[in-house]
């Protein structure tokens, strides 16, 4: 399944983002969105989810156009885990979760077999079965971002889009959740992450795009973005870029001003 | 909307159905009950043999004729009320969001006194009271607009607004002539008082009607529970929906006031009281419709019997909104200072 934005230009009515952006999701990849605050790439992430709407352009699923498909059945191939979510209080683990089952319910076919299948194996994917039970108020933020995952693992779709999906936790967190995105890749799934840490971009993507004011201004491979002169170009930040002893990956090494 | 399987190892949505189950009994006792109250006392027995055609035509008379009309329009306004409340405090996720409080209600009123002035009767009382309480909700919807509306804005808006259609309906009042002010001023003390079978198969009728769309809406309500993006994500239309579930929720409140006159605080207190007892997450459209039922009927049945003189209902719910308040005030600032 590919995933294509044709010539987008997008934003909000009194703050234009972006013009002219194209941007293909080769099926099966792992694409870390990387780049500057308020570069668009949040913004970018919502016009890929049809959440927002381009004011020119179209985003393509399978090369049909995403506004013009019914939105539950898009729902059903590309799922999202927003920045903001708000669980309803006292609600459990499981039942949040299985909250991710809509696109395939209707008032006629309610919960169903398959609904209890996808959310146990969703559940068992990001290891929160012992959770279950528990209230997600009384989670911990590492826990609760998981469960989060799991809704949208639950709604069953060949694409994951997820907007930061680690910026509130801590780095053991990070990484944790970031393997389980890898686990899921392996399994076949399209991931696109927008993600603020470059070694772990760098790391975890097959795939890196590299925004600056509302454009893509690289992408490619990790080795081929992540340089010296990208990094520098993209984020005004002189910087060194080693091979990360750990896998060989960019690792990138920022040249403070005065340390 | 409770939905026994949803899953079936949750145990929360488990108890919230048997206890839904069992205040809906409750309900229908307390309306049995109601049936037999009156200056003609008639045994529960008797009502039940009433009910099913089998008493004399005098207690069938006085039990089906008279009274049922009243404790069923009981029944349905209060579930409706509860729904609507459920609808309000769901969207705004506060729980002072209810039509009442947001200013629906005013509007329906400013609606039915213009009529009343206008016709000279209360022949137009309900589409007026429908037409005034809808054009509010959108006043009140597009004022609050900006880039999708949010739940507080709307609150703000909807007191707002109703603080105006209060001057204005001060004003209207003024302008009228005894009779006329007297009409609107028993029309907006909001009572059960002298509804006869034809307003109860309209009432019904028009609540039957709301009751379909909600079918399909209720589950898009539990969704946008999650966050607008969240909810737009698993394929939600987030605006329409929002608006579309406005519309009925006005609606339903909007009906009860056209046909009884503004009954205040149901519709804030039973998704409350819902939320307290039943301890399941979310919106609960279905258990908060029958406290709604349950609240409405005892209300009124307490209003007729109980003082010296009967009282409008708008009157004992005005006094269970005001101490659910203090309550509410009174156990939470206990937890603060904790």
């Amino acid at each position: 399944m590919t995933l294509e934005a044709s010539n987008v230009t997008f934003g909000y009515r009194d703050r234009p983002v972006g013009t002219g952006l194209d941007l293909a999701i080769a099926p099966g990849s792992f694409t870390a969105i990387v780049g500057p605050n308020a570069c668009g790439k949040s913004t970018l992430l919502r016009v890929l989810s049809r959440l927002l709407k381009p004011t020119e352009g179209a985003v393509l699923l399978d090369g049909k156009a995403i506004a013009h498909q019914p939105s539950k059945q898009v729902a059903k191939r590309l799922g999202l885990l927003p920045q903001t979510s708000i669980a309803p209080d006292g609600i459990t683990a499981a039942d949040l979760v299985a909250r991710g089952r809509f696109p395939h319910q209707s008032a006629l076919r309610q919960w169903s077999r398959a609904d209890e299948a996808a959310v146990r194996e969703a559940m068992a994917a990001t290891g929160i079965e012992d959770l279950a039970d528990r209230l997600v108020d009384e989670l911990s933020g590492g826990q609760r971002q998981r469960v989060w995952v799991a809704m949208v693992l639950a709604q069953e779709t060949e694409l994951l889009l997820l907007d930061e999906p680690t910026t509130f936790l801590d780095i053991a967190h990070q990484i944790e959740l970031l393997d389980i995105f890898a686990g899921l890749n392996d399994e076949g799934r399209t991931i696109v992450a927008v993600l603020h840490d470059l070694n772990q971009a760098a790391r975890y993507a097959s795939h890196i795009v590299a925004m600056r004011e509302g454009a893509v201004f690289a992408e490619g491979a990790p080795a081929d973005v992540i340089t010296e002169a990208t990094v520098e170009a993209v984020f005004d930040l002189p910087c060194k870029v080693v091979p990360d002893p750990v896998s060989g990956t960019p690792l990138v090494l920022p040249l403070g001003r005065r340390r | 909307m409770l939905r026994a399987g949803e899953r079936a190892s949750s145990r929360t949505l488990l108890r919230a159905f048997a206890l839904t189950a069992a205040l809906a009994a409750v309900t229908v006792l307390a309306a049995v009950v109601a049936l037999g109250l009156g200056e003609m006392r008639i045994s529960a027995v008797d009502v039940v043999r009433a009910l099913v055609g089998d008493a004399g035509t005098a207690i069938e008379t006085v039990v089906v004729q008279w009274r049922l009309p009243r404790v069923l329009l009981g029944v349905v306004f209060g579930a409706a009320l509860g729904l609507s409340g459920a609808i309000f405090q769901s969207l705004t996720r506060n729980p002072l969001g209810s039509p009442d409080v947001i200013g629906f209600d005013s509007g329906a009123y400013t609606g039915a006194v213009v009529s009343i002035i206008a016709v000279g009767s209360t022949a137009l009382v309900i589409p007026s009271a429908l037409a005034g309480g809808i054009a509010t909700a959108l006043a009140v919807y597009l004022l609050a607009y900006r880039r999708g509306v949010h739940g507080f804005r709307l609150i703000v808006v909807g007191i707002a607004l109703t603080a105006l259609l209060g001057s204005v309906n001060t004003y209207l009042l003024l302008k009228a002539s005894l009779w006329q002010a007297q009409m609107a001023a028993v029309w907006g003390a909001g009572s059960l008082n002298g509804l006869d079978w034809s307003d109860a198969r309209a009432g019904a009728a028009v609540v039957l009607v709301l009751l379909v769309p909600l079918l399909w809406l209720g589950r898009r309500l539990r969704m946008l529970e999650l966050g607008d993006d969240a909810a737009a994500a698993m394929g939600v239309a987030v605006e329409p929906v929002r608006l579309a579930l406005i519309v009925v929720g006005v609606s339903l409140s909007a009906v009860v006031t056209a046909l009884a006159g503004p009954v205040p605080f149901v519709a804030l207190v039973a998704p409350q009281l819902v939320r307290r007892i039943t301890r399941a997450p979310g919106v609960q459209l279905v258990p908060a419709a029958v406290m709604g039922a349950f609240l409405l009927v005892t209300c009124d049945m307490v209003a007729l019997n109980v003082p010296p003189i009967a009282l409008p209902v708008g009157l004992m719910t005005i006094i269970l909104g005001g101490a659910y308040l203090v309550w509410l005030l009174v156990a939470q600032s206990r937890k603060e200072l904790r």
